[in-house]
């Protein structure tokens, strides 16, 4: 029997990366870019969905790929096909959004580097077809994503007091205009990034108690 | 098929590496003008900050038509010579004997009147440090500068790209009382130099300051004659 393309097995595979099974924080993979790109809103949803683009379109092609490929040589072939798709994000992101890849600078680059794209490759692409993979590329790549862009709003929120640029907090606030605020310099920081981090899997597991290891 | 033996392995492994080439090459062919816009909106951007002026990386090119009044190139005698100020490439300058660089001038209007925008280029500690550096009409003054580097030390070196870094630029001298090019000297706390040409190093920045300080010496001796004959 023909599976339907969004059968229930399918829409799983896109909705539990986002939730129960997030790359992030579940299976704690690509932590270093979660650190480095959040510290404001915007880099953090280019590099967001980079990523994805980069998961979604790898996949496939492995996918596509999967029976032809000599199985000496299959993690080389993968990281070939996600270097070179990297690439091709970097080259764009330099021509469309100079600013953005600028401050992206190197981490662009090492999403070749990623655990999430190696792993999803290897655990799903060359196993399964390229609808699947796809959706699964897809649903990595947003729950990778999502966490990203919560761990960013609170950094630039609270580090800045901007959110993607635009000021939140009124500038009359701060006790340098004679208010009473200051901005938290420490949320700019790489540790805020990893305790964000931290947080967010606190709050997950003591929502959903079957992800708490005996 | 099998997929396995060795010689079907080599082939796939050729056939791959070659097409992936070529999508490569062809990508970064075709987006090569988008970028290089892109890299000339930010050279722009650097030109204007030099002398104060903010510009975002919608508004830079507009303002810059505004208010860069005209650039040329001059040799190393302080002629104007052919050709645009805007494309050369300061590296390739560096690599040649210093009477045949070519160094470009960029003139700036401003409030407090004409301002001269020269670019810099030379050797950090761990790669290649720039700027552009905007001269008085008296040929004399500082008016403003900004820094970049490729690769210095985040915190210590890479601090040149700073504000507060470049601010003590301005109102510096490059010429003493009686005429001597002395350029600006990147001083640590203590070293013993005169005021109008000093500004303060980098704490555990020193050898990016001393080769910021060798690349103004270097630059400022190249446009000495220029300076002289505008002072005329």
């Amino acid at each position: 029997m023909r599976e339907g393309l969004f059968s229930k097995k399918n829409i799983g595979l896109l909705t539990s990366p986002i939730g129960s099974n997030n790359p992030i924080t579940i299976q704690v993979l690509g932590i270093c870019s979660a650190l480095a790109v959040t510290a404001q809103l915007k880099p953090a949803f280019v590099m967001a969905l980079s990523v994805t683009v980069v998961v979604a379109f790898g996949n496939v092609i492995i996918s596509l790929l999967r029976n032809t490929i000599p199985n000496r040589i299959r993690i080389i072939v993968q990281l070939v096909v996600i270097a070179a798709l990297v690439i091709i994000v970097d080259q764009f992101l330099k021509a469309f959004v100079y600013d953005v890849s600028k401050q992206l600078s190197v981490f662009v680059g090492l999403i070749i580097t990623n655990c999430i794209l190696m792993g999803r490759l290897e655990a799903f692409a060359l196993a399964n077809k390229p609808w699947p993979s796809f959706l699964d590329g897809i649903g990595n790549g947003a729950g990778y994503g999502l966490i990203l862009i919560i761990i960013a709003f609170f950094r630039e929120l609270l580090g800045s007091g901007t959110v993607w640029g635009f000021r939140i907090i009124p500038e009359s606030w701060y006790i340098a205009n004679g208010g009473f605020y200051s901005n938290n310099g420490m949320m700019i920081l790489p540790p805020m990034a990893l305790i964000t981090v931290g947080v967010i899997i606190w709050v997950q597991r003591s929502r959903n108690p079957k992800l708490q290891e005996k | 098929m099998d997929t396995n033996g060795n010689k079907y392995t080599f082939i796939y492994a050729s056939a791959m590496v070659i097409l992936v080439a070529a999508i490569l090459a062809i990508t970064a062919l075709k987006l090569k003008p988008a970028q290089q816009k892109n890299i000339d909106i930010e050279k722009k951007q650097n030109i204007l900050a030099s002398v104060g002026i903010a510009s975002t990386f919608a508004d830079a090119e507009s303002i810059y038509a505004e208010r860069i009044l005209q650039s040329y190139i001059v040799n190393f005698s302080g002629e104007q010579i052919e050709g645009q100020a805007f494309d050369i490439d300061l590296k390739s300058e560096r690599a040649k004997p210093e009477a045949d660089r070519r160094l470009p001038v960029y003139e700036c209007k401003t409030e407090e009147g004409t301002k001269y925008i020269l670019p810099v280029y030379g050797a950090g500690l761990w790669g290649p440090i720039w700027g552009y550096v905007a001269v008085n009409d008296d040929m004399n003054t500082l008016y403003g500068a900004v820094f970049a580097h490729a690769a210095e030390t985040p915190g210590l070196g890479a601090e040149i790209n700073t504000r507060t870094f470049q601010e003590p630029f301005s109102g510096k001298k490059i010429f003493d009382e009686t005429g001597n090019l002395v350029s600006i000297i990147v001083a640590k706390a203590g070293e013993n130099a005169p005021v109008e040409h000093k500004v303060d190093g980098i704490s555990g920045g020193t050898i990016t300051g001393k080769g910021l300080q060798a690349m103004l010496l270097t630059d400022f001796t190249s446009y000495k004659a220029f300076f002289n004959k505008k002072k005329q």
